[in-house]
């Protein structure tokens, strides 16, 4: 797993090794990519991938971290920030199945899916980013 | 009970091609560049056809078509395409088998259920609308005694609708029956994960209909799902799907100034109030099965009742039969019509659902039953099945606040009325509730409480076409069903006449 972030500040998000090389492949084809946190039905629920640009972020989303995949650009990650409140307890880590997801996230045709496995912040993780304020 | 033939098996009722071109012009169109897309069943996750993969290329070529037929159709009177969606319903209903069997097969989902709901369903909806569109009436006012406003209703022209995987030919046909019966033509694209059984359709129904009027095209959404919601050639999107997609279809729409309307899910609270075990009757039996309906389309369902909310004074007893009851749902061969939970519609949906699952226990919501993948023999091993799963817990968890999309409730106590509201609403979504009492009082406040734009009342999981659904907050904006789709579907045409001779005087 390919862990981002410095040492003072508390890590929200990673990506692993196959996600990473999957982000790698998709930017040579679309360049720089970002990633936008599904809530809802059907394809929700799920990371979704767009050239950066294609989604407009505003003051109703957060920026949980960029993902360090081994390229020039860092690749960010957002959230809404209502859905962001309902979150914030657990560390996320963008994974890549098998599948067939719709919506218009760039993976869909390689016959690959990314998903989001989360695991809860640990206490000293919480008590970090409860100091952070 | 019976048991179907695979789709193309000896016996089976029900073959699907080789391969699908799309439906362009009212014939069949390779795509452009020449390629396909692979489309298994999640029954038994191996291959059953192939399907066009799209590019803007090929969504221009159907705009083009659906150009072509709009002037004409727009023009056609009522009652003509009245007939039109009666025939469909007609040709549908002698086909239903057919159509059910082809529909569980590329879906997943139960054939009891194509059988006795998705289908009649979409057979009623082109004969509720066919019939709406002839009852329609425009307005005139009388502005003075010389001034009269007419209003009429004119179709938008050509519409775009992507469409979602979970019921592949009841969403799409709450969205074409109303575009058509008020004289749009339409460009569909239909979801990857589901791309076939509509195909299947316009192959019964193509020659009922004027060529151009219905174009589908399929291939994935970033090759053929975008060109065709950012194309400045469409005079409405309506999509069904979640927030993420939702948001970039307005920024779209936004750029061509056009409307949208957004179905995206929710997390709908079924609310259990403690009369309802005042008896062991048949209204508790209800009650109960309305607990297990969660279930219902192996849960991907946009309105699942996906939180449970149980009054403190009956929880204990009314979980232990509620438990009972799911217990005894029959999971297994979709095609089996004794089967009430058949496969999750893809690989990446099973694998979102278990991640859910183990979000779930590790923030301590406790199993009640289920909780993991079901484990079929045979040719089922390697299909997508997920055991009907009961969490126990409170409602700041995630898996109280997200859409799993799959068999899972999760269950929370509620101490008295304000309670439940308080829990009910406290929620990113509000597109269904579910409301249980004997008392009339109570039942009507909490539906009236509740921000959501479906409440049932005493049942649950109804899709009658003569009845609005659509959602409140984040579940998306606009309605579908009900004659009032037919708006979203129209301009509206004010002619302003004056029957004076005298000038206005001020020049």
């Amino acid at each position: 797993m390919d862990a981002h972030g410095d040492d003072t500040t508390v890590e929200r998000v990673a990506v692993t090794d196959r996600a990473a090389a999957l982000i790698r492949e998709l930017t040579t084809d679309h360049g720089p990519l970002m990633f936008h946190q599904s809530g809802g039905c059907c394809d929700g629920s799920s990371p979704m991938c767009y050239p950066v640009g294609e989604f407009r972020t505003g003051a109703s989303d957060v920026r949980l971290g960029d993902l360090d995949v081994g390229l020039s650009d860092p690749v960010p990650v957002w959230m809404s920030r209502s859905q962001f409140e309902l979150w914030s307890h657990t560390h996320l880590t963008i994974d890549v199945v098998p599948g067939r997801g719709s919506g218009f996230s760039v993976e869909a045709p390689t016959g690959q899916r990314f998903l989001i496995r989360s695991r809860l912040m640990s206490e000293e993780e919480s008590a970090r980013l409860e100091n952070e304020g | 009970m019976a048991i179907y033939a695979p789709p193309g098996e000896p016996g089976s009722v029900v073959e699907y091609a080789a391969r699908y071109e799309n439906w362009i012009g009212g014939e069949w169109v390779a795509p452009v560049k020449g390629r396909y897309f692979q489309n298994p069943t999640p029954v038994t996750g191996r291959t059953f056809t192939e399907i066009a993969r799209s590019g803007p290329e090929d969504i221009e070529l159907a705009l083009d078509a659906a150009h072509g037929a709009a002037p004409a159709w727009g023009r056609t009177s009522a009652a003509e395409r009245a007939i039109v969606l009666n025939k469909i319903a007609d040709r549908m209903e002698e086909n239903l088998e057919r159509i059910a069997v082809a529909e569980s097969w590329e879906n997943g989902k139960a054939v009891r259920e194509c059988l006795a709901a998705d289908i009649p369903l979409a057979i009623d909806h082109f004969r509720y609308f066919a019939g709406a569109i002839r009852a329609q009436e425009g307005h005139s006012s009388q502005i003075d005694d010389d001034t009269v406003a007419y209003h009429f209703q004119e179709p938008l022209g050509v519409v775009g609708q992507i469409i979602p995987w979970n019921f592949p030919i009841l969403m799409a046909v709450w969205k074409l029956a109303p575009a058509l019966a008020a004289g749009n033509a339409v460009v569909l694209k239909p979801a990857e994960q589901t791309p076939a059984s509509i195909l299947l359709l316009m192959d019964l129904i193509g020659d009922l209909l004027p060529p151009g009027v219905i174009n589908v095209v399929n291939g994935f959404g970033v090759e053929a799902g975008k060109p065709l919601a950012s194309n400045p050639r469409v005079r409405k999107v309506a999509f069904t799907g979640e927030t993420t997609t939702g948001r970039l279809i307005m920024q779209y729409a936004s750029e061509n100034l056009i409307p949208v309307t957004l179905e995206l899910g929710g997390k709908s609270p079924n609310l259990f109030f403690a009369d309802v075990a005042a008896e062991r009757d048949a209204f508790y039996d209800k009650s109960l099965e309305g607990f297990t309906l969660f279930a219902l389309n192996q849960g991907e369902v946009c309105t699942c009742p996906s939180r449970a909310l149980i009054q403190d004074s009956i929880y204990d007893d009314f979980m232990a039969d509620a438990l009972a009851r799911v217990g005894r749902i029959k999971q297994g061969n979709p095609l089996d019509t004794e089967t009430m939970v058949g496969a999750q519609a893809s690989n990446d949906q099973l694998e979102k659902i278990l991640s859910y699952i183990d979000i779930g226990r590790q923030e301590g919501a406790k199993v009640l039953t289920g909780g993991g993948r079901a484990e079929l023999e045979g040719d089922l091993a390697d299909g997508y099945y997920v055991t009907p799963t009961v969490f126990e817990g409170h409602n700041d968890m995630r898996i109280f606040q997200e859409e799993i999309f799959g068999p899972v409730v999760s269950v929370a106590r509620f101490d008295d009325y304000a309670d439940a509201i308080k829990i009910a609403n406290d929620t990113l979504y509000g597109l269904g509730a579910g409301v249980w009492s004997r008392n009339g009082n109570i039942a009507y406040r909490a539906g009236r409480d509740i921000q959501a734009g479906r409440v049932w009342v005493n049942n649950f999981h109804s899709y009658p076409a003569h009845a609005a659904f659509g959602g409140y907050k984040q579940s998306g904006i606009g309605r579908e069903n009900h004659k009032m789709m037919l708006d979203h579907y129209q301009q509206t045409k004010n002619l302003l006449v004056s029957y004076s001779e005298q000038a206005m005087g001020l020049f």
